[in-house]
């Protein structure tokens, strides 16, 4: 029972990073039906600068919480700068041309980014500092989680929690589910469309940013190549929840992660990512629009 | 003028930002020490404001040249297009390339055979997954799954029971063939970008099962000492295998280009490029969609397995990280910055992207980096690809006589 705990802990922390990425897949893909396949690029981005930002700091003689909240945030400030000039480049100017256009150009995007990280800073992995500290207040949940497990999971319910009072209340968000339903229409009644992308894709890399941040820290090294693999797997989330649905993706990440944990607790810890991919292809097959997506008719 | 240097100024200062803690600041994790590189800020801002200068310009070109085309409809071709048009023109180029391929031997030195047998399987590949992606448009990202499907199908046979590279390469085309289709019967009810994913599962699952299976697969250290093709129970030297393997590789090409070609116009190619054009349509025309799609994912993939037992006899030695993603990255951006759906494009996308880095290797580091750029331009600028597709048309004469042209 305690392994199946243990098990279980791990699945949800592994779930909740999943959860993260898979929203921005998500937003993205219920504004412009496109994969962002440079979402993953966009968290390891993340990743990468916080690493050097904290570095940085740490070496400069900064320590503590500061050092955390200070790297984390020039972590989301840079990714949201990369997934809007992504978006500027690559996706904008194919938004009338048909659709493998826009994908090929996504995979381009992450081929490149990949490489561009590789070359500029290093293709090992890099040892990432543990910057999230043992706060007293998390202490409490010493025997059963770490303290960066419990901050996975807090920061990845806080967020859901705003992303879906964003979604729903405000009047970006509203403009944002009138984009995704119809975006002819939303221009028509006077919605900057525009505008109402370059905010999707900020929003959905700050929170790849701050996944990237988190799982960094806890598993304590990264490399450039961190992002195709989390991406895939993210993208997994959101499709099992329901491409385009934000508790879909949390739910779908949750789901993944715990198929993972178990899978290789109890049957084979070589297969980690077989285990990943054969649901990915299992829902796609059984269930294409996802646990909570709606069935979608195609217009012609 | 002023206006865009302005804008461009700002794009420079922007990338500038955007590059900062990623090309100037490098830690030194071990040593503890923080690497400043300004140099690289300069070169930034340098190259992205003439990049930008170059983006705004070419995009206002663009647009002019839509203009143009819905201005004038149909309009004036491109002379490329005119050229790929006209049997006549090209036929110089169509006897003398392979007059070339085939003299090469004889006055070039074994690594630039390989290098050139390398291109060769490339160009196949690359005909092959046109098929699926080119012709019939479905994005199918794990197509280096069936190449390792064949290159394992030889090497596993030839260690465990001696199995010949003529008996191999048939049965690699089949075991392709089978992936393929195994593939290829859940997928059709996806829709393009789910498609593109579950073929990158797929891929992948492919890698890390032949990873991770020791014994069916040997892991991760891979298999050696595959027998190299024999000639007539001959046994050839370094040199004579590499010659070999490229003859036999450039009759394999020409095969192939007679085949796509052959099929392209017969009629599933025709209801491939329906189902590229519109699926809905094509099935409202009585196109049985679902067995048009398999039956590319089957052609394709089975041309994939016999171009790996070509690569497995050709290295003598394959092993799962010969067929990552980005493999099939390569063989993707053969076919797209070729031209979607053209033969001659992608040959010679083939032979660029293949012999360029080979001979140029100050910038194979830059090799990857440079793809992406250039899927994400051509797809911007150049749909089409270096060498656009020619579209059957079919001509109205006033005359009331009408002619058919290739």
């Amino acid at each position: 029972m305690a392994y199946f705990g243990e098990l279980f802990i791990g699945g949800l922390t592994r779930g909740s990073i999943y959860a993260l990425i898979a929203l921005g897949y998500t937003m993205v893909y219920g504004v412009i039906e496109l994969i962002n396949f440079a979402h993953g690029e966009i968290y390891m981005i993340g990743a990468f600068t916080a690493l050097i930002f904290a570095s940085v700091l740490t070496l400069s003689g900064v320590t503590g919480l500061s050092v955390l909240i200070l790297a984390a945030l020039l972590a989301v400030l840079y990714a949201s700068a990369y997934g809007f000039t992504v978006e500027k480049i690559a996706y904008k100017p194919l938004r009338q041309a048909p659709r493998l256009s826009p994908l090929i150009s996504a995979v381009g995007m992450s081929i490149f980014l990949q490489n561009y990280v590789m070359l500029a800073q290093t293709p090992d992995f890099l040892p990432f500092p543990d910057l999230i500290p043992e706060l007293p207040l998390l202490a409490g949940f010493a025997p059963l989680m770490a303290p960066t497990e419990v901050a996975i999971v807090l920061t990845t319910a806080v967020i859901m929690l705003l992303l879906t009072l964003l979604v729903k209340f405000t009047r970006m968000g509203r403009a944002m589910r009138a984009t995704a339903q119809d975006r002819n229409m939303a221009m028509l009644v006077g919605i900057n469309v525009n505008r109402v992308i370059s905010q999707t894709f900020i929003i959905g890399s700050a929170l790849a940013a701050l996944g990237g941040v988190l799982i960094a820290s806890h598993v304590g090294r990264i490399n450039f190549y961190i992002g195709f693999i989390a991406g895939i797997k993210a993208f997994t989330a959101a499709v099992l929840g329901g491409i385009g649905s934000i508790p879909g993706a949390v739910l779908g990440g949750l789901i993944l992660g715990w198929t993972e944990s178990f899978a290789t607790g109890y049957v084979s810890s070589d297969y980690e990512d077989v285990f990943a991919f054969a649901l990915l292809v299992l829902i796609l097959i059984v269930k294409p629009a996802g646990l909570l997506g709606r069935e979608k008719t195609q217009k012609l | 003028m002023l206006l865009k240097l302005k804008q461009s100024l700002l794009i420079a200062l922007w990338f500038v930002f955007l590059t900062f803690p990623l090309l100037v600041i490098r830690v030194n994790t071990i040593e503890k020490v923080v690497e400043w590189r300004w140099r690289n800020m300069l070169v930034t801002a340098l190259v992205s404001f003439f990049l930008a200068l170059a983006w705004h310009h070419f995009l206002e070109k663009r647009e002019l040249t839509e203009q143009k085309a819905t201005a004038a409809e149909g309009g004036k071709e491109s002379l490329t297009s005119q050229v790929w048009a006209d049997p006549q023109r090209y036929r110089l180029l169509l006897w003398l390339g392979p007059a070339l391929l085939f003299a090469f031997p004889f006055f070039l030195s074994t690594y630039h055979i390989s290098v050139l047998t390398t291109a060769l399987m490339y160009i196949i590949l690359g005909l092959g997954l046109n098929i699926i992606v080119g012709l019939t448009g479905l994005l199918n990202l794990g197509y280096v799954a069936f190449y390792a499907a064949g290159a394992y199908c030889y090497a596993l046979l030839n260690h465990h029971f001696g199995v010949g590279f003529w008996i191999a390469v048939p049965l690699g085309a089949l075991v392709g063939c089978i992936f393929g289709f195994l593939l290829a019967l859940p997928l059709m009810r996806l829709r393009g970008d789910y498609l593109a994913i579950v073929t990158l599962g797929f891929g992948e699952i492919t890698r890390l099962v032949l990873e991770n299976w020791n014994a069916f697969s040997h892991g991760p250290s891979g298999i050696a000492n595959i027998a190299p093709p024999g000639f007539f129970h001959i046994k050839l030297g370094v040199y004579g295998v590499t010659c070999y393997l490229y003859f036999l590789l450039i009759g394999l090409t020409v095969l192939t280009i007679f085949v796509v070609q052959r099929l392209q116009h017969s009629r599933i190619g025709r209801a491939w490029i329906a189902i590229r054009e519109d699926e809905t349509a094509s099935q409202a025309m009585g196109i049985d969609t679902a067995k048009a799609k398999r039956t590319a994912f089957t052609i394709g993939a089975g041309w994939a397995g016999m171009t790996g037992v070509f690569f497995a006899a050709k290295t003598g030695f394959i092993n799962p990280a010969s067929f990552n993603f980005i493999e099939s990255a390569m063989i993707l951006s053969i076919v797209v910055l070729g031209g979607i759906g053209s033969i001659p494009g992608i040959i010679v996308a083939a032979l660029l992207l293949i012999l360029l880095p080979e001979y140029l290797r100050i910038f194979s580091d830059y090799r990857m980096l440079v793809f992406g750029i250039a899927m994400v331009g051509m797809m911007i600028f150049r749909p089409q690809g270096i060498i656009p597709a020619v579209r059957r048309t079919y001509e109205f004469h006033p005359q009331g006589k009408t002619t058919g042209q290739a």
